[in-house]
């Protein structure tokens, strides 16, 4: 567990064919099966270098870990961090919460949710290029300057409706 | 060649949230040869970040907020000499928000590289740690049960009573595990202690060990702070390798294995024993208690499970006696809280300071008021579970008895400020969501009270002839969550929307105030 969550790795999951992807599963299984409560290290093992948890390789997990694969698939399901589909080749976070509601957070999802075509939903949602993919969360500790954001691994504060576009704007771009 | 001089752009990640990095490549790029650039944590004064600093005779003279445009001026009136410019704040510890407040577990926050071991010895670090080891396992639990310190948290249980219950426990293994699943809007301080001081947490972690003899310890750090687990687990590493934490502690024969771990974006991981659950790899589902974790916790196995800032409270305790920290606050709540300045707030930032000052010394005072410049129209305390506090509670001391005794919840100390556009049935419409979305789903008051909870909100703002029906459904519906949930979330969602029912009742479209109801005063067990 030393490599903390970067959504730069997303960029590159849909390119990872599906045998490929389970390779990465094995390996992560290797590496980390032996930790106690090894569940959560390996499962962010893989979303950290494929952008999330293919389906196919949780038979692989349970079998290392003496679990059934319902027992797996509800961990990935109770966690929201955990997603079993490739998100698009960026992630975009818009905090929710209370803090950030008190400076207009709610007209920021709204405005996230229509200037990068993504559904309105609690659960996030990707927009039709796949370009990106806008997820709700519930505080990114950066309360005394809120509201607040984060574009892949990075965070924003103090976030106006144009700086928003400022800052996303380069996601939408063929290169991004 | 003279003397470097040191310039110092924070590295928390509030301060990289508003460009700090941006700075800092701004301040190296033009001034480079002349200057020593130290990343250090953030002094919290969020308003002012990035906030950049620089070492004179005077001592350090403070500037902010600064952008990256802002270099080549401040460069050219003097700023490394401590010249004046229209963002010069003057020396940094003579700020008024500053100089007015009792830092003891922050008092090396922001002035210290977080990473820097011998910067971190040089500021009193270490000092708990190696009179801990002068001392006995009763001696150690004495002195933190006589500090007075309790679960910071939000649960407010004395620390010395916890460790103490896992000490006189018999096993082979016993553990330590510290909550740094801080999920509550309005609350920072455990993130910037992570990243800001990671030093203090892993040494009263370690003293804790050597307190109840555990000898393997995990960290759990929420998925939203990457930088917090990045810092520490290079804190780790560096820590290892100098023989603070390992086979011996600084030689003593004391093992103790720290590791992190990271949570997966579940609030009610925040609960001790769903983390316990998390960490073990399973779905974070609370378990009923009894057992304490302290006599049944991670692995079945007698744990200690504090909080970040109980934690970080211990090294000054043993380092300064029980009696030095004991002596700060009122009543039954000794020592100071980090309090958390958040939302709708001119100045936010951490204020540590004793306990028994006001919330309108706090919001006033240090906070300036609205950032909007609207009046202040209700204060959340104590984070999502916290009651809203209205005008008339403004002037109640901060501590935890007389807190409790309105309705009230210290927790955490997390401060979130809302102008008089805030709606507060909204807000309680969105705490009972929040509790839906968020409810682990192992007992009904929660998983099941949630949900119709909205749907009554939304009944009640709706209007009409049912509304005296709906306002009185609320209420028992709130009662039944307090009084049968198995856990703080749905056992304290209904502070937040009682306490904006109550004091509030016109934004849910009650023409008639309501009648004076009784506030949620059950304590519940909070993570």
């Amino acid at each position: 567990m030393s490599t903390p969550h970067a959504s730069d790795s997303a960029a590159t999951a849909d390119a990872v064919a599906p045998k490929a992807a389970l390779q990465i599963v094995q390996q992560a299984v290797d590496e980390l099966a032996h930790l106690p409560g090894a569940l959560l290290p390996i499962l962010h093992a893989v979303q950290d270098r494929l952008g999330y948890v293919p389906e196919a390789g949780v038979p692989l997990v349970a079998e290392a870990l003496n679990l059934s694969r319902a027992e797996v698939h509800g961990v990935i399901s109770y966690y929201h961090h955990f997603r079993s589909s490739p998100p698009g080749r960026h992630v975009v976070q818009v905090c929710r919460a209370e803090s950030c509601q008190s400076r207009g957070a709610e007209a920021l999802w709204a405005h996230a949710c229509s200037r990068l075509g993504c559904a309105d939903s609690d659960h996030g949602a990707t927009n039709a290029d796949a370009s990106v993919t806008l997820l709700p969360v519930y505080c990114l500790g950066l309360c005394a300057s809120s509201p607040a954001i984060a574009v892949d691994d990075r965070v924003h504060a103090r976030v106006s409706l144009p700086r928003f576009d400022q800052l996303v704007a380069p996601l939408q771009t063929q290169e991004a | 060649m003279t003397a470097k001089i040191r310039v110092f752009v924070p590295r928390d990640s509030a301060a990289l949230a508003v460009g700090a990095d941006e700075v800092a490549q701004a301040l190296q790029a033009a001034a480079g040869e002349a200057i020593e650039l130290v990343r250090n944590g953030s002094r919290g004064l969020f308003w002012l970040e990035p906030l950049v600093e620089v070492q004179t005779p005077a001592g350090r003279v403070a500037y902010g907020p600064v952008s990256p445009e802002d270099v080549p001026g401040l460069l050219a009136a003097g700023l490394l000499q401590g010249g004046e410019h229209a963002l010069r704040q003057g020396v940094t510890e003579q700020i008024p928000y500053l100089a007015l407040q009792e830092r003891l577990t922050f008092r090396r926050m922001g002035v210290t590289d977080p990473l820097s071991l011998a910067d971190y010895e040089a500021h009193e670090g270490w000092a708990g740690l190696r009179r801990a080891l002068a001392m006995d396992s009763a001696g150690i639990i004495h002195e933190l049960t006589h500090s007075g310190l309790r679960g910071r948290g939000g649960a407010a249980f004395p620390a010395g009573i916890k460790w103490k219950t896992v000490a006189h426990a018999q096993a082979a293994q016993k553990y330590i595990v510290c909550n740094a699943d801080e999920g509550d809007s309005g609350t920072y301080s455990d993130r910037m202690t992570m990243e800001g001081d990671p030093y203090v947490l892993i040494e009263g972690m370690t003293i804790a060990a050597l307190a109840v003899g555990a000898t393997q310890g995990y960290l759990y750090v929420r998925s939203e702070y990457p930088h917090a687990v990045a810092t520490l687990n290079e804190a780790l590493a560096r820590a290892k390798a100098a023989g603070f934490i390992g086979d011996s502690v600084l030689g003593s024969g004391h093992a103790f294995h720290l590791h992190v771990r990271m949570g997966a974006g579940a609030y009610v991981c925040g609960e001790e024993t769903a983390l316990l659950e998390s960490l073990e790899g399973r779905r974070g589902i609370v378990r009923a208690k009894p057992p304490l974790p302290a006599l049944k916790g991670l692995f079945g196995q007698p744990t200690v499970i504090n909080n970040v800032i109980t934690f970080a409270s211990a090294p000054i305790i043993l380092a300064r006696g029980a009696q030095f920290y004991r002596d700060y606050g009122v009543g039954r709540s000794h020592g100071t809280l980090p309090f958390q300045l958040a939302g709708n707030i001119r100045h936010g930032g951490l204020v540590e300071k004793a306990f028994g000052l006001t919330l309108r010394e706090l919001v006033y005072g240090f906070g300036g008021g609205t950032a909007s410049g609207r009046p202040i129209k209700a204060i959340q305390v104590g984070g999502p579970l916290g009651s809203y506090v209205p005008e008339d509670k403004w002037d109640v001391p901060l501590d935890y008895e007389a807190y409790a005794a309105f309705g009230g919840v210290v927790g955490h100390g997390g401060i979130v400020v809302h102008d008089d556009t805030a709606n507060l049935a909204r807000l309680a419409r969105y705490a009972m969501d929040f509790c839906a979305l968020e409810s682990c789903g192992k007992c009904t008051p929660c998983r099941i009270g949630s949900t119709r909870g909205v749907e009554v909100i939304d009944r009640i703002t709706a209007g009409g002839p049912q509304q005296p029906q709906q306002v009185k459904l609320l209420r028992d519906l709130c009662d039944t969550m307090l009084h049968g949930s198995l856990c703080a979330m749905g056992g304290m969602t209904p502070y937040p929307v009682l306490s904006a029912l109550n004091h509030y009742p016109q934004d849910f479209g009650l023409s008639v105030p309501d009648a004076p109801q009784a506030e949620a005063t059950q304590v519940t067990q909070a993570a």
